[in-house]
């Protein structure tokens, strides 16, 4: 916890061990007993400790059922998955995780929806209002504490999840396609601002997403998912300056970046 | 019928009071407008129940139907007063027997809902025993409850407990179907937030789970509180001592159909009276829902 705070601020620049995240062989099936579908097949990486890593791939390439299984959501099949060094074995305290949609409960205000990873780990409820407040500065949700979810756009909602997500300062953030239902205005602000948010926190994130753009734009590394069942077909580094602007986009590198992974993309497509 | 006429003028209500802002702008330039108290839809619905009664009893008095058929709404009111001039205790009186058919609605619907409430988290919680109870669940909810009622009186005998019984039978079952239903409609995500965070299946089911099923609920208590007056009228007509059911007994067998009238008045009242306390609190309760939102889940 402590040396979470003292990374704080430092952002990108921090860096612990490089396979703070470890996944060896990981295989899983899909549905009951093992006749289901196999869902992720032979997945193997790595990730370091304050690093933003993204996994993009199309739909059904399995990349949400890793994602669960990194929450402790789901049980996997075959191989390993160590979580700053213990195998991971349900879910944990020091995760956070962003869902698709914001889950907000809609009977509570923003600043009780914010709040309530402290009820439920145990968190003194001052402390956590202090904490919920800073974060609802952080996303820029000033003001709104006290309304209900449902008086606040998608974007915000979404934003009041990743400050609840935040709430209990988690040393790894997981998000499940966080801004798949945002217009893509809001969307490119939203990618901004979680880099901000992830350079002041220095925390590690694992992002999914199927948007390449979203992808390079946010990823230290990208890894390239193809699907049925689904393989890490490529990790990719990107080797972009931060914190990055929209401008970056018009980067060679970042061309170059997209490219690639497009290329993959539609070479996986072909096997359908 | 009468619920659904006290919703009505629930939102004719509140749509003047959004309607206020432009309705004032229309003062300045139509002073002569607002002035004119039929303009109100609310004046308008007094007066159309007026006409009615009004039409009532002048047809009654013009085609002399007779009085054991069809009374003149004069007569109902005045069977209505003198019902309502008596003691508390006064073995002919509206009060005595109210109170009788009042006490063993609400002990009825409170330990038949509370029952079936209980139940349904209980079986909630336990996919097995849901899956295994479920078709006589159905089953029994299609048994005419009403039907069983004389032989629950053969059992309890003419008191007030038959009578408590027979409505805890009615309301156990809209309640107990609702809140499984309401439990089963919860939203698997947010039973997934809580478990990310942890949560031990108490807090999931106290955070997530019993405020999401709470709308179900409301409207199984809804209809049990419309059931549950059923339920003690047709109690007290198969076997009782007391109870406006007995009154309109008495007062049919002495063909005073007036006074049967009357009674049917202060039944309605008191379904009026019950439905509007459970919205009160359904409003106090779900006031994070959209007014919209919270009406449709109770009429579905």
């Amino acid at each position: 916890m402590n040396t979470n705070h003292e990374r704080a601020g430092t952002g990108a620049g921090a860096r612990g061990r490089p396979d703070y995240i470890r996944i060896e062989g990981l295989s899983t099936h899909f549905g009951d007993g093992g006749e289901g579908v196999l869902a992720l097949k032979d997945i193997d990486c790595s990730i370091e400790q304050g690093s933003f890593v993204t996994i993009v791939g199309p739909s059904g390439c399995g990349k949400s059922t890793l994602l669960r299984i990194l929450a402790g959501l789901l049980d996997y099949g075959i191989g390993r998955v160590v979580l700053d060094g213990q195998p991971i074995q349900g879910t944990r305290r020091d995760v956070g995780v962003v869902f698709q949609s914001s889950i907000l409960l809609p009977w509570r205000t923003i600043l009780e929806n914010v709040m309530l990873p402290a009820e439920v780990l145990g968190i003194p409820a001052k402390q956590a209002r202090e904490r919920a407040m800073q974060l609802l500065h952080m996303v820029r949700l000033d003001g709104f504490e006290h309304k209900l979810p449902r008086q606040l756009s998608g974007g915000m909602q979404q934003r009041a999840s990743i400050a609840r997500a935040l709430l209990h300062d988690p040393k790894i953030l997981l998000m499940d396609e966080p801004f798949g239902a945002l217009d893509a205005m809001t969307r490119e602000r939203m990618n901004l601002e979680l880099q901000r948010i992830w350079m002041e926190s220095g925390k590690t994130v694992v992002l999914i997403t199927h948007s390449i753009p979203e992808a390079v734009f946010l990823g230290d590394r990208v890894f390239v998912m193809s699907p049925r069942p689904g393989t890490l077909e490529r990790v990719l580094p990107i080797d972009l300056p931060r914190p990055r602007s929209m401008d970056v986009m018009s980067h060679p590198t970042f061309a170059a970046a997209s490219l690639s992974i497009r290329e993959r993309f539609s070479h996986a497509a072909s096997f359908d | 019928m009468t619920t659904a006429m006290l919703a009505k003028t629930d939102s004719v209500a509140s749509s003047d009071d959004r309607a206020s802002p432009p309705a004032a702008a229309a003062i300045q330039a139509k002073p002569k407008r607002r002035a004119n108290p039929l303009a109100s839809t609310r004046v308008q619905s007094i007066l159309l129940l007026a006409a009615l009664l009004g039409a009532w009893e002048a047809a009654v008095r013009l085609f002399k139907v007779p009085q054991h058929l069809v009374p003149p709404v004069s007569d109902i009111v005045v069977a209505l007063w003198r019902g309502l001039a008596t003691g508390p205790l006064a073995k002919d009186g509206f009060w005595y027997h109210g109170g009788v058919t009042v006490t063993e609605i609400l002990l009825g619907f409170l330990i038949g809902s509370g029952v079936g409430l209980a139940i349904g988290i209980v079986v909630s919680q336990m996919p097995k025993v849901e899956a295994l109870l479920e078709p006589y669940v159905a089953a029994l909810q299609s048994v005419p409850k009403v039907a069983v009622a004389p032989i629950i009186v053969v059992w309890l005998g003419f008191g007030i407990g038959s009578k408590v019984m027979i409505i805890c039978l009615l309301t156990f079952f809209p309640v107990l179907v609702t809140s499984i239903a309401g439990f089963k409609a919860v939203d698997p995500d947010r039973i997934d937030l809580l478990r990310s965070l942890s949560a031990t299946p108490w807090q999931i089911f106290r955070k997530a789970k019993f405020p999401s099923a709470l709308p179900y609920i409301f409207a199984g208590l809804n209809m049990a509180a419309a059931f549950s007056v059923v339920g003690a009228v047709v109690g007290e007509f198969v076997g009782a001592q007391a109870g406006l059911g007995v009154l309109i007994l008495q007062m049919e067998a002495q063909a005073d159909t007036g006074g049967s009238f009357a009674v049917c008045v202060v039944l309605s009242v008191i379904g009026i009276v019950l439905s509007s306390l459970l919205r009160r609190i359904q409003r106090r309760v779900l006031h994070w829902m959209p007014a919209d939102a919270s009406q449709r889940t109770v009429n579905a």
